[in-house]
């Protein structure tokens, strides 16, 4: 006994203040790209050229797809002008699929639920996670919320084992042939008025198995989306931002 | 004409012509040959060449440090090894389903992933997902209980069926591919850009050891020379995600027998370890870390320190956490004497990692097949002989120590010079084979270049795959309230077996 009151001790209070404060995120952390368009030589295409998830849009300001991107930096890598670069934003979220096609630096615009939807969610938020061929990394950092680093059950918001307890799924992976159907069962289960979630590039657009056709290129091809929250894998910072946006606690 | 397989190193390259070539009765014959004085089956694939379908086999011989290469012409019908050799019978069921390749007398033969094969072959099964023959057991007071693909938890989908008399399991039956996305598929013809970022997110929290095992094929196809300064902070991505994962399973374990303590404390350390790759990387989970010729990024001596002074107080937390398990003798009964694997069953299903070394199968490809920083730096292995709960737990504890101590090493001074050489595009018509230890074991990647260098088959195969047989066998006479906790001491991923 005594030594696990020693070890308690010794572990201390390790749970993030976020969001009164921001946790440091590592230097090198690959957050929202800064695209500037203004240094791009005429004719080049490198940057899409090098983009395995084909997320660069080949347009006039170039654009950027954060639901396809896998945040790797081949882009970067090959522009010759300096033009992108991976800042530490972890804001990325956004409400609309529209909304991730970035062509700057501009914040991603993230609107809370409908006025009715945020009185009925914003104290007591339930979800049931489905990986739809998700290969584990989304699902882990949304583990993570749970543990004691980040103590998701203070914001009210709680992953459940039940669709039928559950306010909305938080999907992950590009869903597959093989979960469509699943997929379609769990969201049927849980009672109305119900909010999906698409966590991680998969679970957007794809992601890197977008070329597949044993996919089905992400959640929205047949369920409607409310939130979707990119990055291979989002940050759990990342995910919790686009949680709390979401319920309009902050 | 020599009978012989022909003998390889971890990742060598060898003429594709150069790969033995037997028919369907002399292939089988030194098959079992291999396999009855100690071998294990590494890989066993198909391939469409140009003159109709090849099986290739890799078998893994830890004595010799060798691998045993050879292959056969697949008929329509080929007599399976599955009676005799348990081990293979999922590579058979794999080859039947993509490659329409009929396996007679084969036990079990079901489909594996639930997907059409790419045509002309044969759809030998053409059935919808988790449509199958369950095996059932009937009589009195006998209940089948089945679960998923939707499971209870953060947690990949797959299927369950147990056959139970009151709460003891007679038989568990493991029915996967619900995660199934076609990654073999896509690597065919490559590489491509993308092909790297796919076997990073093959077993997403496997990212460094599948890139590794990718990043070794594609170094042996074009003789590519990796600076010792990559092979270093690859052995340290990799030993990182070792720790992370095992300290993480450690917590969970508690967390299932109602241990609180060390199932909150592991929760967090875990995230410490994988922070520690985030540090030089920018990525929890190594993702664009490791590259072809040899890694994306690299440390000054500052961030080294940093990364040493993390790891010592990671190593201080994780056993000040993990040690109050071995000390509470309610978490010791509930993991002791539970979901035993014996030796001999796991040496016939062919059990690899942390699993089969539980089950006193001492195997490790650090040790039997070293490549890389493996090459220089002997990272001990960790054995046990009970096979139970306990004994995985106790192996896994004493890994993530061992992959502590190796990253504090490391940090302590890494080779100068470059941390990228220039890989070149694969040699044409050749193959290679590539092994790593991952934290979940065996990690082997083949590849078969065309005449133009691009890849005519890119196998994968997952310590996973290997290894849901296993838990299938330790959930035999135990009680089914104990599944979470056995799942758990393996962890299996879903998407490393669906690929």
């Amino acid at each position: 006994m005594i030594k696990t009151i020693l070890a308690r001790f010794h572990q201390g209070y390790r749970t993030n203040a976020y969001p009164k404060t921001v946790p440091l995120l590592p230097d090198r952390f690959r957050g929202m790209p800064r695209f500037d368009g203004g240094r791009c030589p005429a004719g080049c295409g490198a940057c899409a050229d090098a983009c395995p998830t084909q997320a660069i849009l080949r347009k006039k300001p170039a654009t950027l797809d954060l639901g396809a991107c896998i945040f790797c930096t081949e882009c970067s890598a090959s522009c010759s002008s300096g033009g992108i670069t991976f800042t530490g934003r972890h804001e990325l979220s956004a409400r609309k699929r529209d909304d991730l096609l970035t062509k700057g630096n501009a914040p991603v615009p993230c609107e809370p639920l409908a006025p009715d939807l945020g009185k009925l969610f914003k104290r007591s938020f339930k979800l049931r996670q489905v990986s739809a061929g998700g290969c584990g990394a989304c699902e882990a950092d949304i583990n993570v919320l749970s543990t004691v680093g980040w103590d998701l059950g203070r914001f009210g918001i709680q992953i459940v084992a039940s669709p039928r307890h559950a306010d909305g799924l938080l999907v992950t992976g590009p869903v597959t042939e093989n979960m469509r159907i699943a997929l379609q069962k769990t969201y049927d289960a849980v009672p109305a008025p119900k909010i999906v979630i698409a966590a991680g590039a998969c679970a957007i657009s794809g992601g890197i198995y977008r070329p597949s056709p044993a996919q089905h290129c992400g959640v929205d091809s047949m369920l409607p989306v409310d939130l979707y929250v990119p990055g291979c894998p989002p940050h759990p910072l990342t995910i919790l931002h686009g949680l709390l946006r979401l319920l309009g606690r902050i | 004409m020599t009978r012989a397989p022909l003998a390889v190193r971890n990742c060598e390259t060898i003429p594709v012509d150069a790969v033995p070539r037997f028919d369907g009765e002399a292939f089988r014959e030194i098959l079992r040959q291999q396999l009855a004085e100690g071998g294990r089956m590494a890989s066993l694939f198909g391939c469409t060449m140009d003159d109709g379908t090849r099986i290739i086999a890799v078998v893994a011989r830890h004595m010799t440090g060798s691998l045993a290469v050879l292959s056969c012409d697949a008929g329509a019908e080929m007599t399976s090894l599955a009676p005799d050799y348990p081990q293979v019978q999922l590579f058979e069921r794999e080859i039947a389903e993509q490659f329409g390749v009929l396996f007679r007398g084969h036990p079990w033969f079901k489909p594996v992933r639930f997907h059409p094969p790419p045509p002309p072959a044969r759809d030998l099964f053409s059935k919808p997902i988790g449509k199958t023959d369950f095996f059932a057991v009937t009589g009195d007071e006998i209940h089948e209980v089945a679960v998923g693909p939707v499971h209870a938890g953060v947690i990949e989908p797959g299927h369950f069926r147990f056959q139970c008399h009151g709460e003891n399991v007679f038989q568990l039956e493991i029915s996967l591919g619900y995660q199934h996305r076609g990654a073999e598929r896509l690597l065919l013809g490559g590489p491509r850009k993308n092909s790297r970022y796919i076997l990073e997110t093959c077993a997403g929290d496997s990212t460094a050891a599948h890139a590794l095992a990718y990043c070794q094929i594609r170094e042996a196809l074009a003789s590519c020379e990796v600076p010792p300064r990559a092979h270093a902070l690859r052995g340290i991505a990799l030993e990182l995600e070792r720790c992370a994962n095992h300290i993480g399973d450690l917590g969970a374990l508690a967390g299932d027998v109602g241990y609180l303590p060390t199932a909150s404390y592991c929760g967090r350390i875990r995230g410490d370890a994988l922070n520690a790759t985030a540090l030089i990387c920018g990525s929890r989970f190594g993702r664009s870390f490791l590259c072809e010729g040899g890694t994306l990024f690299d440390c000054d001596d500052v961030r080294l320190a940093e990364i040493g002074k993390n790891t010592a107080s990671i190593r201080a937390d994780f056993t000040n956490a993990a040690d109050l398990l071995w000390n509470e003798p309610s978490v010791l009964a509930r993991f002791e004497n539970t979901g035993t694997v014996s030796k001999r069953d796991c040496e016939m299903l062919g059990g690899v990692g942390p699993a089969a070394r539980a089950s006193g199968c001492n195997q490790d490809v650090r040790q039997d097949f070293p490549a890389g920083m493996y090459q220089f730096v002997h990272i001990p292995m960790v054995a046990h002989s009970q096979g139970d709960v306990f004994a995985r737990a106790f192996v896994r504890y004493g890994e993530a120590l061992h992959s502590l101590d190796f990253v504090r090493d490391q940090c302590g001074g890494l080779p100068a010079g470059a941390v990228c050489a220039d890989c070149k595009r694969p040699a044409p018509n050749s193959f290679a084979v590539s092994l790593v230890e991952g934290w979940r074991g065996e990690i082997v990647h083949a590849a078969i270049t065309d005449s133009q260098g691009a890849f005519l088959r890119y196998k994968i195969v997952d310590p996973s795959f290997h290894n849901w047989g296993l838990l299938s066998y330790a959930l035999r006479n135990q009680q089914i309230s104990d599944f979470p906790l056995c799942n758990k001491s393996f962890n299996l991923s879903y998407c490393g077996h669906d690929l």
